[in-house]
């Protein structure tokens, strides 16, 4: 092939590079603010789940604190944590927090505290979880997550954050001991953050 | 052969004979992966059905100039943006949906079915018998996803077309069947095994119902010499 046809050929594959490249630029632009927005619904959608909206009156998605990555809060980089005002009084705060120790994989927690330290609610955002027996921490599969709701440190006796297998007071699911183990580690862990951080996470 | 002929043989060969899913075994990786439900299997096969009728068209539209050499590059360059504007719009319409299916947008791209159509059909007929073909290929595929994933989603979970609303909106919430309040649930049927059984009953089934069709065509072309 002469270098004048393995030109040709080179400026045809780029032509088609810079057609296809210019479709999506165009589409990314046009769909930016829609997508921006699907997000934040969602994301919005599960805070109010966790905190109904009658609590708070700032804007909880955009009022955020980034914390440096830490054991407690299972993350390996910063993380938002969203806080909740009322009258700019403090309300309570929602943690993003991973299980590490799942069956399989991660398993991605928003966990909401008030300021008193007791549980607004636990949501699980994503997880790996076998379905049909771990994914039963999903609230459209089981109530078993509800079971954190106003529990916090202070009010339980030592012990009492691990599954009834362990010795503690929460449910395990049949056939599925390990997912719950974690999340209510990664919940208990959650609330130790809170209560070692709890001074500078408001201001 | 003549058009209706030509068009004819596209539909029969796209929907039935030479089935992506069920003969080419092609796209295996998407197809198992999100058939655990009707919807999830609908949602999947209409963005590649809607991705093999463009990436069709699109390389039929160029077949006459494209050099050879760099024309596989090509194909992967038309396909890669087809999806990728697909994947945008579905994050910008159906979010909900994006977020069931979330990595197996993307995927659309390896599906070897695509690739396979460009190269094998789109680059040397006509744009009209290019759209046809990668219209009953992608239809022939969704076919088997839906089918696949009603299947495991009856046996795994005893419910039709849950989660109708993350494609149709909030009204399409009544399209969910529930057959039974009380199903346990089977558990195979959901995991990454159960595909491949509901695949190897469906590809059972259509073997079985060519062999005794062609039994049948048989004894009539038969008949002739026994009368």
């Amino acid at each position: 092939m002469s270098s004048r046809q393995i030109l040709i050929s080179g400026l045809f594959l780029c032509i088609f590079a810079v057609i296809g490249t210019t479709f999506v630029a165009v589409t990314e632009d046009s769909t930016r603010e829609k997508i921006a927005e699907n997000e934040r619904r969602v994301l919005l959608r599960n805070l109010y789940a966790l905190l109904p909206p009658a609590k708070l009156d700032n804007d909880i998605a955009t009022d955020t604190l980034t914390v440096p990555a830490s054991v407690l809060l299972g993350t390996e980089s910063p993380s938002l944590v969203y806080r909740a005002r009322l009258q700019g009084e403090p309300v309570a705060l929602i943690f993003n927090s991973i299980a590490l120790n799942g069956y399989s994989g991660r398993i991605h927690l928003l966990v909401g505290i008030y300021l008193d330290g007791s549980l607004a609610g636990v949501r699980v955002v994503k997880h790996a979880e076998t379905p049909g027996l771990g994914d039963a921490i999903e609230t459209q599969k089981s109530d078993w997550i509800l079971d954190f709701d106003k529990r916090s440190l202070a009010g339980s006796r030592p012990g009492a954050w691990k599954v009834k297998r362990d010795g503690g007071v929460f449910d395990q699911f049949t056939g599925a001991t390990i997912t719950p183990r974690a999340v209510v580690e990664a919940v208990k862990n959650t609330l130790l953050y809170y209560q070692q951080n709890a001074k500078t996470l408001y201001e | 052969m003549n058009s209706i002929a030509m068009s004819n043989k596209i539909t029969r060969d796209g929907l039935w004979r030479n089935n992506v899913a069920l003969v080419q075994l092609l796209g295996l990786c998407p197809l198992l992966a999100v058939t655990s439900t009707a919807i999830n299997g609908i949602g999947l096969g209409l963005a590649t059905l809607i991705t093999l009728v463009l990436s069709n068209t699109l390389v039929s539209l160029i077949r006459g100039f494209v050099r050879n050499e760099v024309r596989l590059p090509v194909f992967v360059l038309i396909i890669a943006s087809i999806v990728t504007i697909i994947e945008l719009l579905m994050r910008a319409y159906l979010y909900d949906l994006y977020l069931v299916l979330g990595i197996f947008i993307p995927l659309i791209v390896t599906n070897c079915a695509i690739i396979g159509r460009a190269e094998g059909f789109a680059s040397k007929n006509s744009v009209g018998a290019s759209a046809l073909d990668g219209f009953m290929m992608g239809t022939g595929f969704l076919f088997v996803l839906a089918l696949l994933g009603a299947m495991r989603e009856i046996i795994g979970f005893g419910t039709l077309f849950s989660h109708a609303d993350l494609m149709f909106g909030e009204a399409a919430k009544s399209f969910t069947i529930v057959f039974n309040d009380n199903y346990p649930g089977f558990l195979l049927a959901i995991l990454p095994p159960g595909a491949f059984f509901g695949l190897a009953m469906l590809i059972v089934g259509k073997n079985l119902f060519d062999e005794r069709l062609k039994k049948k065509a048989a004894v009539i072309d038969g008949l002739p010499d026994i009368v």
